[in-house]
């Protein structure tokens, strides 16, 4: 970069500092512990007050939907581990949900049952997080070990289902990358037993501690109407009395009645909604979602529907049974006619919204297609970018300390906000 | 309601749009879902400010937006595209609304007054895309830094950059 320019201070007024006046701008981040991850604010001060304030993100832009043109189908679930990283399999079932809707695949039962299991496993362990450093960011370190600590068992359980604790890529088009192991619902069961039992040491340090509440009632305010106009979704809207759930309003997999082609019922659970708006309200709403989701999983775990995991690969869609490529030709012939970079996916030409209730909000793919075996145009709607961007409105007015608590309930995830 | 008599509700009020609906998808099993209309970019905000305010559209929130550059998709007639995806919470339904530009000054007038979610949305449609919205009270770059000069979403951008990496100048103690 030039010497003469200073690029990163367009767009925030800078105020001369005054000898005698209380008027000063600070700049936060982008290396703080508290902004979690690589975000940057300019805050204009008057003492401690925040006059107004201008986020600068894109410090961890890495062209993910460009790389989206470039890989396949299949190939770009790696990508997405990288977004959300604190949910990633949440945004695995996301993106081939999207391809699904693109592709015109029905999953098989057994494999919706356990996207469900997963995706419900990954909002807790997102939420898990988050009520933890709600309290972290305001200065109580001890709830936030409770809750990392339940994080590390689903780590485990998503170890055991898919070999990797972070980056999970579990999805394939289609199906998922292995069947779980038969010990897998044995443990999932004993990690929900558990699950009371944190929520109720987080609750006892946080809910109704004085110094918390005081720190985060009327905090980052954000009223119904101006969540939907600037695109909030998730828990964030729903803390604002939004009643959305795309779980709800637009049911996938198992959410959806008639799941199995024989007529099951949806799954059972409330969607919280809470109308106080601030930074209290998202933390409640956070931990009601966690109680829910764990209901959901008790609901479904024990009625695993035997069966393939991968629609039937007749139309070449799907990766073939690893057992058929070693011991078949036809096995081994599919085998490579899927993953060959000149063959591969032959999806119709067109363009395919899906979107799912990621445990930030609306995570939702654009997919076009031209017919090849990578997307033309792979567009992520990413909750964390568009919810970011109301940041400044709830700031301006509070004090400096409480821009980390805003931050916090906001659940900001740089990786996926710059993508 | 269904996407369709939101299309018929479009054209009977704008009687000299030609809208062109069509799903998103062309294939039967999901060809009512999701609808998709154009729009010229010069009657965008008076067709967007009617999808948000009637009440038999109310389109409260812009769910997304993205800038598309169709150079190369087959039998693509315009560039560049900017999809809206609106989304009515109270009715539950969506519509996707493209507004086609073209090569050399793709310019779409900004919907941030309709919407206050479009701001970064289209900053990042400006930034990767290289599409002027015009009315943006901030029309800056986002994603990238201030100094670059490329749209790197744009399909003549080659996939490992134009060596921007490289050529980046060194700040030395001597030039500072």
């Amino acid at each position: 970069m030039t010497t003469d320019t200073a690029p990163q201070m367009q767009g925030t007024t800078v105020v001369q500092e005054e000898p005698g006046s209380d008027r000063w701008v600070l700049n936060f981040g982008p290396q703080h512990p508290a902004t979690h991850t690589t975000l940057r604010l300019v805050m204009e001060l008057d003492g401690e007050r925040v006059i107004s304030c201008t986020p600068h993100i894109g410090y961890l832009h890495s062209g993910f939907e460009k790389l989206g043109e470039h890989l396949n189908y299949n190939q770009y679930v790696v990508v997405t581990d990288r977004m959300n990283y604190i949910s990633p399999m949440a945004n695995n079932i996301a993106w081939h949900h999207a391809c699904e809707k693109l592709f015109g695949i029905d999953l098989t039962p057994r494999c919706k049952v356990l996207r469900t299991i997963i995706a419900e496993l990954a909002r807790i362990q997102d939420h898990l997080l988050n009520v933890g450093t709600a309290g972290l960011d305001l200065g109580g370190f001890t709830a936030f070990l409770f809750g990392f600590n339940e994080r590390e068992t689903v780590n485990d359980l998503f170890e055991e289902i898919c070999g990797h604790r972070f980056t999970t890529s579990y999805t394939r088009v289609g199906g998922l990358s292995q069947d779980m192991p038969d010990v897998w619902p044995a443990h999932v069961k004993d990690f929900l037993k558990a699950i009371p039992k944190v929520l109720g040491e987080i609750e006892s340090l946080l809910t109704r501690n004085r110094i918390f509440i005081e720190r985060t009632k009327g905090v980052g305010y954000l009223s119904h109407d101006d969540a939907i106009d600037w695109g909030w979704t998730g828990p964030l809207a729903r803390a604002s009395g939004v009643r959305r759930d795309l779980r709800k309003d637009e049911p996938y997999l198992c959410y959806a009645d008639n799941w199995d082609g024989k007529g099951a019922s949806g799954v059972d659970f409330k969607v919280p909604v809470a109308t106080g708006g601030d930074v209290l309200a998202r933390y409640l709403v956070r931990l009601e979602e966690i109680r829910q989701s764990a209901e959901i999983v008790e609901q479904l775990i024990d009625n695993v529907p035997a069966g393939p995991i991968d629609v039937l690969p007749g139309e070449k869609q799907t990766l073939p049974d690893k057992n058929a490529v070693y011991t078949s030709i036809e096995g081994l012939i599919h085998h490579f006619e899927t993953i060959m970079t000149n063959r591969g996916f032959e999806p119709p030409v067109g363009e395919a919204y899906g979107a799912t209730e990621a445990p930030n909000g609306e995570l939702g793919f654009y997919l076009i297609s031209d017919g090849g075996n990578t997307p033309y145009r792979a567009r992520c709607r990413p909750p964390s970018f568009i919810c970011y961007q109301a940041f400044s409105d709830l700031l301006v007015g509070h004090q400096v300390s409480d821009a980390v608590a805003i931050l916090g309930s906001l659940n900001i995830i740089a990786a996926e906000l710059d993508r | 309601m269904n996407a369709n008599s939101i299309v018929d509700i479009l054209t009977a009020k704008f009687r000299d749009i030609d809208f062109a609906a069509s799903p998103l998808m062309p294939r039967e099993d999901q060809a009512d879902e999701q609808t998709c209309v154009r729009v010229p970019a010069d009657r965008l905000i008076e067709v967007m400010s009617f999808l948000r305010e009637d009440e038999r559209c109310s389109f409260e929130q812009l769910c997304d937006l993205s800038g598309v550059d169709y150079l190369n998709f087959p039998k693509a007639r315009d560039r560049f595209a900017v999809v809206y995806a609106l989304l009515s919470l109270s009715l539950g339904h969506r519509i996707w609304v493209k507004c086609f530009v073209n090569d050399p000054d793709p310019t779409v007038p900004s919907v941030t007054s309709i919407w206050r979610g479009a701001d970064w949305m289209e900053r990042e449609a400006f930034d990767l895309m290289g599409i002027t919205f015009t009315g943006h009270p901030d029309l800056r770059r986002i994603l990238t830094w201030d100094g670059f000069k490329a749209h790197p979403l744009r399909k003549d951008y080659p996939l490992r950059g134009r060596g921007e990496r490289e050529d980046y100048p060194v700040l030395t103690t001597e030039s500072a």
